[in-house]
């Protein structure tokens, strides 16, 4: 059976949306799937909004460009309002609380609320809120493993922060076991 | 015909550079193009660098100088000669090289490539040739047609309120750093080509040291466009042209 | 050409890949200016381009940039540069210089919306300036059309290879979503494009040979015919080099003919169609000059229609009705100005022309 995976990874500049969709499509090229990333681009990724989908196939990819997707990853309000009516029926939205008074009324999507920030805080590195989220994705979808995610981290960071994996190893985790806890639906 | 036994018993005072072919030049009688393509001949000869010479030529009167110069060349669009010869030298940085344009094309629509050129420091002689005039498309006014002077688009007299001032590009090129060596010369007199000459020669010379842009102004007449005799047109360039653009040394490399 | 393709795969956006591809196929120079959605090019060869092997040069304009290109292509060495689309419209000039003088080079153009200054996003709409010319006068560029990061990697080595061979510049013409996305690839190794310093150049005369002279002149008219039916000839030759590629064309009933972003989206829009039972084909087009006009003749034959999907207001399909001469309905389905259309925007069209044809029979 084909396995393709549709993500769209969202919100504000800064809050590292690039990277985590960049380290999921890593993570999929290191178990062998077909992936392509898709960043949105120019002036709006300095400081405005900023999205990338990323694709995961167990075969070739077709259209590099997605119109509805299997995850949304919407850490902003004008993110929920553009990307909640592309999740597909049965899909996963999963948002952050702290961002996000309006949350999606959809009924036929799975909704995951979570204060990826404020944990991240908890641990004293507001930049790992990413990584929260992204464990939570990956915690959802049967995607990727985490030892890939790790893997990944290494491809992505530059060496001088290689420091930082065993951080955002802990900040995947945690992640984790969040989505174990807070599913809404 | 003379007899070859009789030409042997004669001197040989002149003869002209080995590196000049034997087309005929197409150049108007009196222009001084003729006299500065020979000019740098001459110097390629001295140097012994016709192997490891490339010209870029410019669009206006000295567009078929390729004719005359046998040493490799390419003909640049209009205004991008100094663009095509940095080309050519970042790619061939042991080639001298050195690019060759008019007024019009070098100080109108070639401003921004002739300004960056020498703002790189761009390791190659630019030579401007200043008439004035745009020679080859009819005599048309030029960013350096004096104030008054007339043209076939200035036919009552170049005026500051529509047209604005003549452009002294070298003075302006020779504040930036990159220019190693700025000066301006003429070929309307016999000490003036023989000074012209050796600023040519100093400037392969610096350009063999990769000391930077090389940049000569020569201001030369256009008969044919200014409505004169050849004599008369030098004249009207010492009494008009040289007051606005002053022979001699602008930025010379400093000492030690 | 013999390619050798590295081991490792790696995830990088198609502009990185056509970057890397560039420093291995051992190019001699690059000149450029940055433009979104190419400025990865100018930056990644930048960082990565050793001085010892070749020259990076941010140019002062694009026009400086291309005239670097014409210099340093004069001189015999393998040199390129990249833009998006209105700096395309600025090198016009020097290409049709380059073009005239028979000079080899790289040209990438990853475009972008127009008219005017226009968005970043994707866009085919330069497919006429750059099939058809685009500068002044007489003159083809090989244009070659990427679909994915692979392809931009790729075709670096094809388009050079080709350049030289013909001695005629080679367009990659790309867009904002193949330059920006990441995609697996495996590039080409060095040594797959072997270099030879050619006879023509203007590098300094050798002794007892004529000299070399780079111009694109004429005083006489019967020369510069000459000179014409010279790139002519040449462009009647070039048509052997014409490359497609087909996908379910047995059989097909509607055949959609499209070219690098707007092909991959089809494919999806095909795959859609045929699984609700319709009958799609699919031409791509991978020169897009020269133009695969016989094979699309062929298949206009076989066909009850065929649609033509672009990112612009129609431009390929006139090439496509051009060859079909009236042999089938030619439908056409484009977005402009950086937008792109889904596969179920493609796959409604398709149903459309379905319900038309079965209504005409």
């Amino acid at each position: 059976m084909d396995k393709i995976h549709e993500i769209v990874f969202a919100g504000f500049g800064g809050q590292g949306i690039l990277s985590m969709g960049k380290i999921l499509a890593y993570a999929g090229l290191e178990e062998g799937y077909e992936v392509c990333w898709l960043p949105s681009y120019g002036p709006e990724m300095r400081g405005g909004t900023a999205n990338c989908s990323v694709i995961i196939s167990s075969r070739k990819i077709l259209s590099p460009i997605s119109t509805k997707y299997d995850c949304g990853i919407l850490l902003n309000q004008p993110s929920m309002d553009k990307f909640e009516s592309k999740i597909k029926s049965c899909g996963i939205c999963i948002y952050e609380k702290a961002e996000i008074i309006k949350v999606t009324e959809r009924e036929d999507i799975n909704i995951l609320g979570l204060s990826a920030f404020e944990e991240a805080q908890k641990m004293e590195v507001k930049q790992v809120a990413n990584m929260i989220v992204l464990g939570a994705l990956i915690n959802n979808i049967n995607i990727v493993k985490i030892e890939s995610v790790l893997k990944a981290l290494e491809d992505v960071l530059p060496a001088r922060h290689h420091h930082l994996i065993p951080l955002n190893k802990k900040a995947l985790l945690k992640g984790m076991e969040l989505a174990e806890k807070e599913f809404i639906h | 015909m003379i007899n070859k036994c009789e030409i042997e018993d004669l001197e040989l005072v002149y003869e002209k550079p080995k590196t000049l072919t034997d087309t005929p030049m197409h150049y108007c009688p009196g222009c001084g193009h003729g006299v500065i393509n020979k000019l740098i001949m001459e110097v390629i000869d001295e140097l012994k660098i016709q192997d490891k010479t490339v010209g870029v030529a410019p669009v206006g009167c000295a567009v078929f100088e390729y004719r005359y110069m046998d040493i490799d060349m390419i003909e640049a669009p209009h205004g991008r000669a100094s663009a095509v010869a940095t080309g050519v030298k970042r790619v061939n940085p042991d080639k001298y090289v050195f690019s060759y344009q008019g007024d019009g094309d070098l100080a109108a629509i070639g401003t921004s490539e002739t300004i960056h050129t020498v703002n790189r420091g761009e390791n190659i002689l630019m030579l401007f040739i200043n008439n004035a005039i745009y020679g080859m498309t009819g005599g048309q006014m030029a960013p350096t047609t004096l104030i008054g002077q007339k043209t076939s688009t200035s036919p009552f007299g170049r005026s500051v309120k529509n047209n604005g001032f003549p452009l002294n590009i070298t003075e302006l090129i020779s504040k930036l750093d990159g220019a190693f060596y700025v000066t301006r010369h003429s070929v309307h007199k016999p000490n003036s080509v023989r000074k012209l000459k050796k600023a040519i020669q100093k400037s392969f010379e610096y350009q063999k040291e990769n000391k930077g842009t090389c940049f000569i102004e020569v201001i030369s007449n256009c008969p044919a466009g200014w409505g004169m005799t050849p004599l008369k047109s030098n004249e009207w360039l010492e009494e008009n042209l040289i007051p606005k653009y002053p022979l001699g040394d602008i930025k010379v490399p400093t000492k030690n | 050409m013999n390619m050798k393709y590295d081991n490792n795969v790696k995830l990088m956006k198609g502009n990185e890949a056509l970057a890397e591809a560039a420093i291995r196929a051992e190019i001699d120079g690059y000149f450029g200016y940055p433009i979104t959605p190419q400025s990865e090019i100018l930056e990644y060869l930048s960082k990565n381009f050793n001085e010892e092997d070749g020259v990076v040069l941010q140019a002062e304009s694009e026009i400086a940039a291309i005239n670097m290109v014409y210099g340093a292509a004069g001189s015999g060495k393998r040199v390129m540069t990249s833009t998006s689309s209105p700096g395309m419209s600025l090198m016009l000039e020097g290409i049709s210089y380059i073009t005239a003088a028979q000079l080899p080079c790289l040209l990438v153009n990853v475009s972008r919306g127009g008219p005017g200054l226009g968005t970043i996003q994707p866009s085919q709409a330069d497919y006429f300036q750059s099939t058809k010319g685009g500068g002044h006068g007489d003159y083809r560029l090989i244009v070659l059309a990427p679909n994915s990061v692979q392809e931009m990697a790729d075709f670096v080595f094809d388009a050079i290879y080709l350049a030289e061979k013909y001695r005629n510049p080679a367009l990659i013409l790309s867009d904002g979503t193949l330059g920006q996305m990441m995609e697996k690839v495996r590039l080409p190794e060095k040594g797959s494009l072997p270099k030879s310093i050619p006879e023509w150049a203007a590098k300094g005369k050798i002794k007892n040979k004529e000299r070399n002279i780079i111009y694109t002149s004429a005083v006489d008219p019967t020369v510069m015919e000459n000179l014409n039916k010279e790139l002519q000839n040449k462009y009647a030759l070039l048509q052997q080099e014409v490359r497609y590629e087909l996908s379910q064309i047995e059989d097909a009933e509607i055949l959609i003919v499209a070219f690098g972003l707007s092909a991959r989206i089809c494919s999806k829009a095909q795959e859609m169609a045929n699984d609700n039972g319709l009958s799609v084909g699919l031409l791509r087009p991978i020169t897009l000059y020269p133009f695969p006009s016989d094979t699309i003749y062929k298949l206009a034959q076989k066909v009850q229609a065929i649609l033509v999907v672009e990112l612009s207001a129609g431009q390929m399909v006139e090439d496509v009705k051009l060859v079909v001469n009236g042999s089938c309905p030619v439908f056409f389905h484009g977005r402009m100005g950086g937008e792109v259309p889904t596969p179920d925007e493609i796959f409604f069209e398709l149903k459309k022309i379905t319900d038309k044809q079965a209504v005409k029979n």
